[in-house]
């Protein structure tokens, strides 16, 4: 007797060690796929980022012009500014100074810009008018301009300016366009070239941060000077449109189906619908936009107001679904807890149940608004991929956002420089987006401490 | 608790009295949209507008083809309706129909230049120099072969023509939402079929098919902007692409361009009439918004001025092909006459 259960014993030993090796194996191969899938996913991100950051880092250094810009009177032949007579109404001066800077609108200055030019290149450098202009941004004269209407009196004066050299100068510079390349092959004539390359060498042309990356609109007269500034303003009415309207609607609505709905079946519809509506394609939402908002509502075209709705139709059922995640896996002790002293169900959850859930909300919030910052497809449709060349200064002005932004920048004409810029664009937008989970995890470690 | 859920009711409050309280606000900025060729160019003048004339906004310019402004400024008159269309090509009939059906009858056509519509290829392959023949007879999916049509047998352009260089046949035009497809069919395509000497007594609806029907596996219609047509021959450079002539001024250092019946497209040929393969520019001002829209009709004059649109004006800088004084001063008489 004894023996027959030794023997199965040593049987059942035998069996388990022969398929030992092969349970060893198997567990090997799964951390073996494991570790390839990890490193797979990682690869494909460091490349992606690897690649942004090689085009779009020099991006962030651009070519400076030091210039000494005098306000020659004979080449700048104006009136004096309009200077405010004792009695003048406020409309009556404002007029008066609109006609002037009109004026001053209209005279040329790129003459002036020209003579500086000139002045800072060699003794008899030949070169023409059109040519040395190329070297340095269109927007050159409104900048000159503009110091010159803050303080008119700096007429027959010279002033050191920076002024940033035109995108195809800071192509050659940076070496974005080969060099060897033929006279008929390149944006810039010869002797403009020669001379970019003796500004370099004389220190007029010098590389500072692209200031302008942040500080300016976009623009297309000016490539080199076009910024993110309207597109990030944009993005961030949006943001705090979607951030005030879908946070305290999806949290309510979350609160009510979870805690109070009666359950049946209407609410297991709504329950199925709201979970189909966080799989609908994001172009979708824009079209619904399109439709309601902009042809029904009447909201105006390219407006942050309108997308950050659309944005916050997305971005709802994100919340819903991730506050009554969040509320189910609150322990039902707590509850009973609180009904046991007498509290009512609204008490119940407001001051028990709601504050333990703080964390894992903040956390769907910040998912659903990062989402919502770089969605691009359903803004397309409500019009905010137009060329807008102003800050929105509320949420109804016209906008972009910063991945339309994107966007138009990988269309624009010139490749040389807008590829860099584009990165430039990405990394800026990814910066924004990090900061943001930066705040959220921050909040949730300090809300946790509490709870 | 409580605090934190009165906070987020009357921020919902204020929102919602914010959003009513826009309606009554009216636009003041100019809103414009259309084809993505003249895009560039009214994205230009808009801006010089707006840093030019302190008192008004830099108008708004979308893009979205020129059959998509046209629907846009098509849907009626009204504040969320654009003032402006730009367009490669003239206002159908049909599209005057459905504007008018709207409510948007008075439509005023200002032409303000020219863009040439060049063949492009890789500036480190072989060079082409095309007739509209060849085109054809590379692309269409039935060319006429010893007075019959026939699928068409081409593989290499040096099939079509011996003059022609070694090179499979891969073209990029633009998509039918584009107005350059019509300025490449109508100048280039359908005088090719009529060179090519198409069989007699064919029916006019069979000529017209084999004008429009193109072969598939040669030709790709990409419906975005020119850069994705440039990103088609960077991919595969054995791609002959259509360009406007401003984008190609811009990306010389990549491309190179064909000829086109022996001519180089450029400022001066295109300006003189000589290359063959041009269309004028044109935007579309919604009358009823004039007066409404504040800077609509300076907008307008600034656009045509002799430092814009004018020769040696911004414009032609950036690649815009100047029309006469002379037509400009009739648009503007025309425009300022209605």
């Amino acid at each position: 007797m004894t023996s027959t259960t030794l023997d199965t014993a040593a049987e059942r030993r035998k069996l388990v060690r022969a398929g030992l090796s092969r349970r060893h194996v198997g567990e090997k191969m799964f951390r073996f796929f494991g570790v390839v899938a990890i490193v797979l996913a990682l690869g494909f991100v460091a490349i992606l980022f690897a690649d942004v950051l090689r085009k779009g880092i020099p991006a962030f250094t651009q070519s400076n012009i030091h210039l000494s810009v005098t306000f020659d009177p004979e080449a700048l032949n104006v009136d004096p500014a309009p200077v405010r007579e004792p009695g003048q109404s406020d409309a009556a001066f404002n007029a008066a100074n609109l006609a002037w800077q009109r004026q001053v609108a209209m005279l040329n200055w790129n003459t002036v810009i020209e003579a500086a030019l000139r002045n800072a290149a060699p003794q008899g450098f030949d070169i023409d008018s059109r040519q040395i202009l190329s070297i340095v941004e269109t927007d050159a004269r409104h900048r000159v301009r503009e110091v010159f209407v803050r303080d008119p009196s700096l007429l027959g004066q010279t002033v050191e300016v920076d002024l940033l050299a035109s995108a195809n100068a800071d192509n050659w510079v940076k070496g974005n366009i080969n060099r060897d390349l033929s006279d008929t092959q390149q944006q810039l004539s010869a002797p403009a070239r020669a001379l970019i390359d003796t500004f370099e060498e004389n220190g007029t042309i010098r590389q500072g941060f692209a200031w302008s990356l942040l500080s300016n609109v976009d623009s297309r007269s000016a490539p080199a000077s076009a910024g993110l500034l309207g597109a990030l303003m944009g993005s961030l009415w949006m943001m705090l449109i979607v951030v005030v309207l879908a946070v305290p609607i999806g949290v309510g609505s979350a609160i009510y189906l979870e805690e109070f709905a009666p359950k049946s079946r209407l609410t297991d519809l709504i329950e199925v619908n709201i979970n189909n509506l966080a799989a609908v394609p994001s172009i979708v939402f824009g079209l619904l936009g399109a439709a309601v908002f902009i042809n029904w509502f009447r909201l105006p075209l390219s407006a942050p107001l309108a997308g950050g709705l659309v944005l916050t139709l997305m971005t709802l059922p994100t919340i819903i679904i991730a506050t009554r995640a969040a509320l189910k896996g609150v322990s039902p002790a707590l509850r009973q807890a609180a009904l046991g002293m007498g509290a009512s169900r609204t008490q119940m959850v407001f001051h028990h149940v709601l504050p333990v859930t703080f964390p894992s909300i903040l956390t769907a919030t910040i998912i659903g608004v990062a989402q919502a910052l770089g969605e691009t497809a359903p803004l397309l449709l409500i019009g905010m991929n137009a060329f807008v060349a102003a800050v929105p200064g509320t949420p109804v002005e016209q906008a972009t956002a910063l991945p339309v932004q994107i966007y138009l920048w990988q269309g624009n004409e010139n490749r040389n420089f807008f590829e860099a810029r584009t990165s430039a664009a990405i990394l800026v937008l990814l910066g924004f987006m990090i900061t943001l989970n930066a705040i959220a995890i921050f909040l949730r470690s300090r809300l946790e401490k509490r709870a | 608790m409580k605090t934190a859920i009165y906070a987020s009711a009357a921020v919902v409050a204020l929102a919602a009295f914010g959003t009513t309280g826009a309606f009554a606000q009216s636009r003041d900025t100019i809103q414009i949209a259309g084809s993505s060729t003249v895009l560039p160019f009214a994205s230009i003048v808009a801006e010089e507008f707006g840093a030019t004339f302190p008192e008004f906004n830099t108008p708004v310019v979308g893009s979205g083809g020129t059959g998509g402004g046209f629907r846009q400024f098509c849907e009626g008159v009204g504040e969320n309706t654009i003032d402006i269309a730009n367009a490669s090509r003239p206002m159908r009939d049909s599209e005057r129909e459905a504007c008018a059906a709207n409510g948007v009858s008075d439509i005023r056509e200002i032409q303000f230049g020219f863009d040439g519509i060049v063949f492009a290829s890789s500036a480190n392959g072989p060079d082409f120099a095309l007739t509209p023949v060849q085109v054809f007879k590379a692309i269409a999916a039935k060319v006429p072969v010893d007075g019959e049509l026939v699928d068409n047998p081409y593989t290499t352009w040096d099939q079509v023509d011996s003059s022609l260089p070694n090179q499979p046949i891969a073209l990029a035009i633009p998509g039918s939402n584009h107005g350059t497809r019509e300025v490449f069919q109508e100048r280039v395509v359908t005088p090719g079929a009529e060179a090519a000497e198409l069989p007699e007594g064919l029916s006019d609806e069979e000529i017209e098919a084999v004008e429009t029907t193109f072969r598939q596996d040669v030709v790709v219609e990409i419906a975005g902007d020119y850069t994705e047509t440039l990103a088609r021959l960077t991919s595969d450079p054995n791609t002959v692409g259509v360009f406007g002539l401003s984008f190609y001024d811009q990306n010389r250092d990549t491309l190179k361009v064909a000829t086109v019946d022996g001519v180089t497209p450029s400022l001066e040929t295109v300006a003189a009439g000589e290359y063959p393969v041009s269309r004028p520019l044109f935007f579309y001002v919604k009358g009823e918004h004039i007066g409404v829209i504040p800077g609509l009709a300076e907008f307008t004059e600034y656009f045509l001025s002799e430092g814009m649109s004018g020769m040696g004006g911004t414009l032609e800088s950036a690649g815009l092909i100047p029309q006469p004084a002379e037509t400009t001063a009739e648009v503007l008489a025309a425009f300022q006459g209605q």
